[in-house]
């Protein structure tokens, strides 16, 4: 090292080793200071600070928030909060458990499954925290106990908030429910924020937005009296209520529309093309999430799971369902973008055969369509015609097109668990299947057949964009979240709007083919939907579908005729309308329904007819204004 | 292959801290899996830094020791300018990956530009050496004082003042300091912000106001005093569990280690951090060049004052700032700059014969 003055190292070394030696010193004095500081808190007056613990009065006890409550379009009340009471213990109270118990047990109705429940949290949960004993007492009960207060020393009867959905199963697979916290959530969660807070969306919006309703918790700092009860509150840092939500959903379609279903498994999903609002998303059956939100017992539950109409899959969101013939507009659109003219007439034999292959594709139309253009194609739904379509495209266009279009894609609605359906490609089949891809393959892509798999929700975003002309927009369930911030209950709203995720570079010009051959569908006498569009009062553009079911459901106790019931095709049907400015775009499945214009297109007709006229096909006397019903529907 | 180069003392002491802080986090945490394992993973990032700083030679430190220190100042100015603000203080700064505190760099950078500064210079330090020396230090230390962090102030100045100290500061000037420093007391309290000097008044009397400022310190105080000889047992402690305790897994974390392990277990953790802090003094005496003294000094007897502090304040014997007991409160941005710390003693250990002259 350089030096820029005279050093002398010896004198230096002296000096500061001198210095360590000192700071060894101060390191023992220091020591012992903490030392004795430490004795003298912990040994000398170890009695006094005992007492002060144990008789320590003051307590600081969360006060959970208010969840936000859910609306629809209209702000109507989806979800919302109601005053229960519960029986609470806090052990460390309690001198003989078993005994008050007993004692409690002559005064109101405790059943056995609600102590070993008590019993198991007391075990787990540390002594001084308030266990439930027993939920939703009626004002009898509550009346009861608290007149006996002074004999139940421990038990503590406490109003709490709890979660109530008024139209119950109607929108269960959009606002999913809460539930009390288990132990696995309990150790992802921030514990901090859900002190005093027992519950926690589960499923759907009320999981999605957990963060936005739940709120920030409170506290309370109180003192107590030997018993723990609390004599007054010192100081108060409220709790800040959750967000509300609004929904795009109009919970009279969403009602309506699943009306419209008669009972049928199936699903409607309708979206607003213009904004991705999703105006209705209704899988059947349904259930009632009331049930859930207190814990649902086993056998109710296992009643569910094992109901052979599967009420508990969320058939709009994590249905895969063949497109079947909903997809031949893409198809044509595809075609025009590739050089497939729009005058190019394919024969319908009534069969389609590849070069050099004795196998035998066949047309719905076992007779052939005969000579068939674009649009004859589209309005009858003309098998050939897109055999012959695909085979020229090739799975690769294909594939591409399709994709662009969001087919096999997540829509990214604001859900949990969104399935990206599959639009099956050459990769994919080497990758997941370990074999080439066979031209027979790429044939009966062309009619929506084969590997291919789409969500109902899916669906409806496709025909949402096909509406958009080319403009892809996420679909949104939540429209916006508001909260009331300042004393003057001024509230503060945020709009959540889905984001536009491509706009697709297509002639304009042949997306007016299309959708003019898929008005065809519904407004030609030779239509597939004719039934469907008759005497509308707007301009619709449709298309019907047909899903071969692959698998059949299993288990071979059921009899022959529910066997064959569930092997029927599933019934497709998609559109818009009305054409000129879409205001809804519509998917409609039902599943075993047979013919998509049968069964799916006349659902698709009356939701469109609610909505855009307000008229209740089911009621056709009345307004149907007046004929709303907006109570409960459990 | 170069040997690894470690201080096993040194090591296994710091490996043992660790094992104590995971243990008494799961209780304090509120037995969150969650917090122990961001705990371990930060426990293994400061390891891995340490061993790597301890591959350093000391007279790599002393050549870079002017640019640490400059690079520090300008982090400080720019946090000042355009830094993040976090819980109300301006400490941060947004470097798109990763978010720094230079503070925390200055920790180390001042007592290196100190000890360069003054192991160039004859010593013990002329005059003007000296004032040359107060402005190195006050520098940062104004900055980080306007932040404001006090907590983080205290430790720096403390860092430096050892450096000054060791570099053989006549005794007699520290007697004369300390009679300035009684003389302006009265002065600087003025200059203490209305928190600030709540803090400092609940000190001596914490129960004249047992439900305000006075309440932290009180609860303390009993979490660590009813843990008696033997403690209430591991996540058995009520004033630390019913959240009596602020912060109780950050800065006053001590109380709970006392309500729970008892005066045994706090004489045992004591023993540990002694020993840590003897074993680092004894590489300082034991190296050969002044450099590597003043510098092994002063970040030895920093780190035991981290510990003064923070039990101090815990116990009630100095006011409340912020600082965090060293390798066992949960957090990450000091461990790391401890751990480097330690890397750096190490590398000190381990070249002793390259520096020799």
């Amino acid at each position: 090292m350089e030096q820029l003055e005279l050093k002398d190292y010896l004198r230096e070394t002296n000096l500061i080793h001198a210095r360590l030696v000192a700071l060894m010193i101060i390191l023992g004095v220091l020591t012992s200071i903490l030392i004795l500081r430490v004795w003298y808190l912990q040994i000398y007056q170890f009695q006094r600070f005992n007492v002060l613990s144990t008789d320590n009065r003051v307590r600081l006890i969360p006060v959970p928030p208010v969840r936000g409550q859910i609306y629809d379009r209209n702000g109507k009340v989806l979800a919302e909060n109601i005053p229960v009471f519960t029986l609470e213990i806090l052990p460390s109270e309690v001198a003989d458990l078993d005994a008050l118990l007993d004692d409690i047990a002559k005064i109101v109705e405790v059943s056995p499954h609600e102590i070993s429940k008590f019993k198991s949290q007391v075990q787990a949960r540390p002594d001084f925290e308030l266990q439930i004993l027993k939920l939703n007492l009626n004002e009898e009960e509550v009346a009861r106990l608290v007149v006996n207060q002074h004999r139940f020393v421990g038990a503590h009867v406490q109003a709490r908030l709890q979660r109530y959905y008024p139209y119950g199963g109607e929108l269960v697979h959009v606002l999913g429910y809460v539930g009390r916290i288990n132990q696995r959530e309990l150790e992802s969660i921030d514990r901090k924020r859900y002190k005093g807070t027992e519950y926690i969306g589960k499923l759907g919006i009320e999981a999605k937005y957990e963060d936005f309703l739940l709120g920030e918790v409170g506290f309370e700092q109180v003192e107590t009296n030997a018993h723990g009860r609390i004599v007054r509150t010192i100081d108060r840092d409220p709790p800040i209520s959750g967000q509300d939500i609004y929904l795009n959903i109009d919970a009279d379609l969403q009602v309506k529309a699943r009306q419209y279903l008669e009972g049928r498994r199936g699903s409607v999903v309708a979206i607003e093309p213009d904004t991705g609002a999703v105006l209705a998303f209704v899988s059947n059956p349904v259930y009632d999430p009331n049930k859930f939100v207190n814990g649902i017992d086993h056998r109710s539950y296992n009643a569910l799971r094992d109901d052979i109409n599967r009420p508990l899959l969320n058939r709009a969101l994590n249905g895969r369902y063949a497109p079947g013939s909903t997809i031949k507009g893409l198809v044509s659109l595809a075609g025009l973008q590739n050089g497939w003219s729009s005058n190019a007439v394919v024969t319908c034999p009534g069969y389609f055969q590849l070069k050099g292959s004795s196998h035998r594709y066949r047309c719905w139309n076992r007779g052939g369509h005969g000579p068939t253009n674009m649009l004859e194609s589209i309005m009858q739904s003309c098998d050939v015609f897109y055999y012959q379509l695909a085979n020229f495209l090739g799975i690769d266009k294909l594939h591409e097109f399709l994709n662009r279009f969001g087919v096999g894609q997540q829509t990214g609605i604001d859900l949990i668990g969104e399935p990206s359906g599959l639009m099956p490609s050459r990769e994919w089949k080497q990758r997941v299947r370990k074999n080439p891809w066979y031209p027979g393959e790429t044939v009966i892509t062309g009619i929506g057949q084969g590997y291919m798999l789409t969500t109902p929700l899916q669906l409806a975003s496709v025909t949402g964009t096909l509406a958009n002309r080319g403009r892809r927009i996420e679909p949104r369930l939540v429209s916006r979240l508001t909260r009331v911030v300042g004393a003057e209950g001024e509230v503060q709203s945020q709009q959540l709007n889905g984001r536009v995720l491509d706009a697709l570079d297509i002639d304009v010009a042949d997306f007016d083919q299309v959708i003019e051959a898929m008005q065809a569908v519904l407004s030609n006498p030779r239509g597939t939907a004719r039934r469907a569009g008759l005497d509308a009062q707007y301009s619709i553009a449709g298309k019907t579908g047909t899903a071969q079911v692959v698998a059949i459901a299993q288990g071979a106790e059921y009899d022959e005729s529910k066997l064959s019931e569930f092997q029927k095709d599933h019934a497709l049907f998609v559109a818009f309308a009305p054409v000129e400015k879409p205001r809804i775009a519509v998917s409609v499945i039902v599943e075993n329904g047979g013919s998509g214009s049968a069964a799916a297109a006349p659902v698709a007709r009356k939701v469109m007819d609610y909505y855009l006229l307000g008229i209740d096909a089911d009621q056709p006397a009345q307004p149907a204004v007046a004929a709303h019903n907006t109570g409960s529907a459990n | 292959m170069p040997r690894l180069k470690i201080d096993l003392p040194l090591f296994f002491g710091l490996l043992l801290l660790s094992a104590v802080s995971l243990v008494i986090l799961w209780s304090a945490g509120g037995e969150q899996s969650v917090i122990v394992r961001n705990q371990a993973i930060r426990i293994t990032v400061a390891f891995t830094g340490m061993l790597i700083v301890a591959q350093v030679r000391p007279d790599t430190w002393f050549r870079w020791s002017p640019y640490i220190y400059g690079v520090g100042m300008v982090m400080l100015l720019l946090v000042l300018i355009v830094g993040y603000t976090g819980k109300g203080a301006q400490r941060w700064l947004d470097l798109g990956l990763i978010r720094f505190q230079p503070s925390e760099l200055m920790k180390i950078g001042v007592p290196m530009m100190l000890a360069w500064v003054l192991a160039r210079r004859p010593l013990p330090p002329s005059t003007p050496s000296l004032f040359y020396a107060g402005a190195i230090l006050a520098l940062p230390a104004i900055l980080i004082l306007r932040q404001p962090d006090l907590g983080t102030t205290i430790m720096i100045v403390m860092s430096g003042t050892l450096i000054i100290f060791l570099a053989g500061f006549a005794w007699r000037s520290i007697g004369k300091l300390a009679l300035l420093g009684a003389i302006a007391a009265p002065f600087l309290w003025q200059l203490l912000r209305d928190y600030q000097k709540q803090r400092i008044l609940t000190l001596f009397d914490p129960w004249s106001d047992p439900l305000g400022a006075g309440y932290h310190s009180i609860q303390s105080m009993i979490a660590i005093g009813s843990g008696g000889m033997q403690g209430r047992g591991w996540t058995q402690g009520s004033q630390s569990q019913l959240e009596f305790i602020p912060e109780r897994h950050t800065d006053f974390i001590f109380s709970v280690f006392s309500e729970e392990f008892g005066f045994i277990g706090v004489l045992l953790l004591f023993t540990l951090y002694v020993a840590i802090t003897a074993r680092g003094l004894y590489i300082a005496f034991y190296t050969q060049d002044t450099y590597s003294r003043l510098l092994a000094g002063s970040l030895s007897m920093t780190f035991f004052f981290y510990v003064f502090v923070n039990v101090g304040m815990v116990a009630g014997l100095l006011p409340v700032v912020g600082v965090p007991l060293p390798l066992i409160s949960y957090g990450g941005t000091s461990m790391v700059t401890l751990m480097a710390g330690f890397g750096i003693l190490m590398g000190i250990q381990n070249h002793r014969s390259l520096m020799s002259r």
